[in-house]
């Protein structure tokens, strides 16, 4: 079957097309995760996505945090969206960020309330934007709609190899079908910067990721103590086989194919105006990344590893590849496709990256991933600096 | 069987992709740009995932994977040896 015209998913007020249909409990600070994780217990089929930041933030870090969680409520698989902040004023504003699609979103704020009156009116919002979301049904789009992101993770040689290449190739074939795609991991490109230059679509591009890469790298320089052995690589890298950062750096960007141009440098959280193969500045561990792309809008995740992560994301689908056959036998679990026979050469790359796209069609069309039957859900918020 | 895999046809290293290779046994590698069969014996015992050296490298030259530098080596490194992060060290941190 491979690469397909079209796929079922859920057509959305401002023309986005979601995959998943969460109701979603965001509480814009740690202090409402209690109230926020009380709701989904109440309204069961709601989903809290608890974390640990929202104050005291200050200046692009602020920023960030608001572009993070108005981007998670904005992203198409999410159908409706309570918010729950300690005060009105930043719980408004994310409220407002995430009305901008037209989708049913309210906030509420926990002081002069507390927490169970909080808990009991959010709980009422609660269970009529689930009975909301339930009523809506799958329709058929054209393919250029979908938005498909990537990171790797617990990367070894094989990933090099196998995983990350196999992505690559169904990269190639989803990017000539007009869809839009994205990679980052700024730090993991280190070795192979000069590479992904090449591949910028306009010399402007080029210029604008070599300065990304390059500001991203003088912080690593700065502040490290060491060659960053055990931390880029890391431990788990370094027991799968990879030595060196270039080396990692040189598997990690098989994953945008041969063919795909890069079309646009964003910032974290950033969405992009248009189709095409888009770079974000971004963390390379892997729940900062994914949810960083989540929060872009990307609605499914290609997720290739060598030792066997067990990443998910509480909003979008998470779909994991290995090419290593001793995680194929102990992690079998996590892992949604097994492209191991490639280094056997029982089959081809062009081969293997159509058995990624079917995976790919099944997922987005509603089957779940083991991520999200495991109840993966890591929503980890990307932090720039120390809070005031 | 495949038992390591070689990027590009002048890298001077290999990745072991299979489970068990031991220390004097006769390994073939494909070379998947130029899709050749290359053979060697290896030294050491290498687990899979982990990388022998397809030349005898010197101390202090670059060790090359997908035909571009991967780090130097700060050991002399005879074919066939494991080539890990005891002999080779990044050359960008």
């Amino acid at each position: 079957m491979s690469l397909q015209d079209t796929f079922w998913g859920y057509a959305r007020d401002n023309g986005r097309v979601g995959v998943r249909n969460h109701v979603i409990i965001l509480p814009v600070d740690d202090l409402s995760n209690a109230a926020s994780e009380a709701v989904a217990n109440n309204i069961k089929g709601t989903l809290a996505l608890p974390h640990p930041y929202g104050r005291l933030q200050f200046g692009a870090d602020l920023e960030l945090h608001f572009r993070t969680l108005i981007g998670t409520g904005s992203n198409p698989n999410v159908a409706a969206v309570v918010v729950i902040g300690i005060e009105p004023g930043w719980t408004q504003r994310v409220v407002d960020g995430i009305a901008a699609t037209g989708k049913p979103v309210k906030g509420f704020s926990i002081e002069l309330n507390g927490d169970i009156n909080t808990i009991a009116a959010a709980s009422r919002t609660a269970k009529e934007y689930l009975q909301y979301a339930s009523g809506l049904v799958r329709t058929e789009h054209a393919l250029e709609k979908l938005w498909i992101s990537t990171k790797c993770g617990e990367s070894d040689t094989t990933s090099g190899c196998g995983a990350n290449p196999t992505v690559g190739n169904a990269f190639d074939k989803l990017y000539a079908a007009g869809t839009t795609l994205l990679f980052g991991e700024t730090s993991e490109i280190t070795g192979g910067e000069h590479l992904v230059a090449a591949r910028a679509a306009t010399p402007e591009i080029g210029r604008k990721f070599l300065e990304t890469w390059s500001a991203y790298n003088d912080f690593i320089v700065a502040n490290k103590t060491n060659d960053l052995s055990e931390s880029q690589p890391t431990r788990g890298n370094i027991a799968g086989g990879l030595t060196t950062i270039e080396e990692k750096a040189l598997g990690n960007i098989q994953k945008i194919g041969k063919r795909c141009r890069v079309d646009g440098v964003l910032a974290p959280a950033e969405a992009p105006d248009g189709p095409g193969l888009w770079f974000m500045d971004s963390s390379s561990a892997a729940a900062e990344m994914v949810t960083l792309a989540a929060a872009a809008g990307y609605v499914v995740h290609f997720f290739p590893t060598g030792q066997g992560n067990v990443i998910g994301n509480p909003i979008i689908p998470v779909i994991k590849l290995t090419a290593n056959p001793r995680t194929v036998r102990t992690m079998s679990e996590h892992i949604d496709y097994d492209c191991s026979g490639l280094l056997q050469r029982e089959y081809t790359l062009d081969r293997a990256g159509d058995g990624l796209l079917d995976v790919l069609f099944r997922t987005v069309n509603g089957r779940l991933t083991d991520a999200e039957a495991l109840g993966h859900r890591e929503f980890v918020l990307t932090k720039l600096y120390r809070s005031a | 069987m495949v038992h390591f895999i070689v990027h590009e046809k002048q890298d001077t290293t290999g990745v072991v992709v299979v489970e068990g290779v031991a220390a004097g046994q006769a390994v073939t590698g494909w070379v998947m740009d130029t899709d050749e069969a290359v053979q060697v014996t290896v030294r050491d015992a290498i687990p899979i995932g982990h990388k022998l050296a397809l030349t005898d490298i010197a101390e202090g030259s670059d060790v090359i994977k997908y035909g571009q530098v991967i780090g130097r080596a700060v050991a002399a490194i005879p074919r066939g040896a494991h080539l890990h992060v005891h002999n080779v060290k990044t050359k960008r941190w």
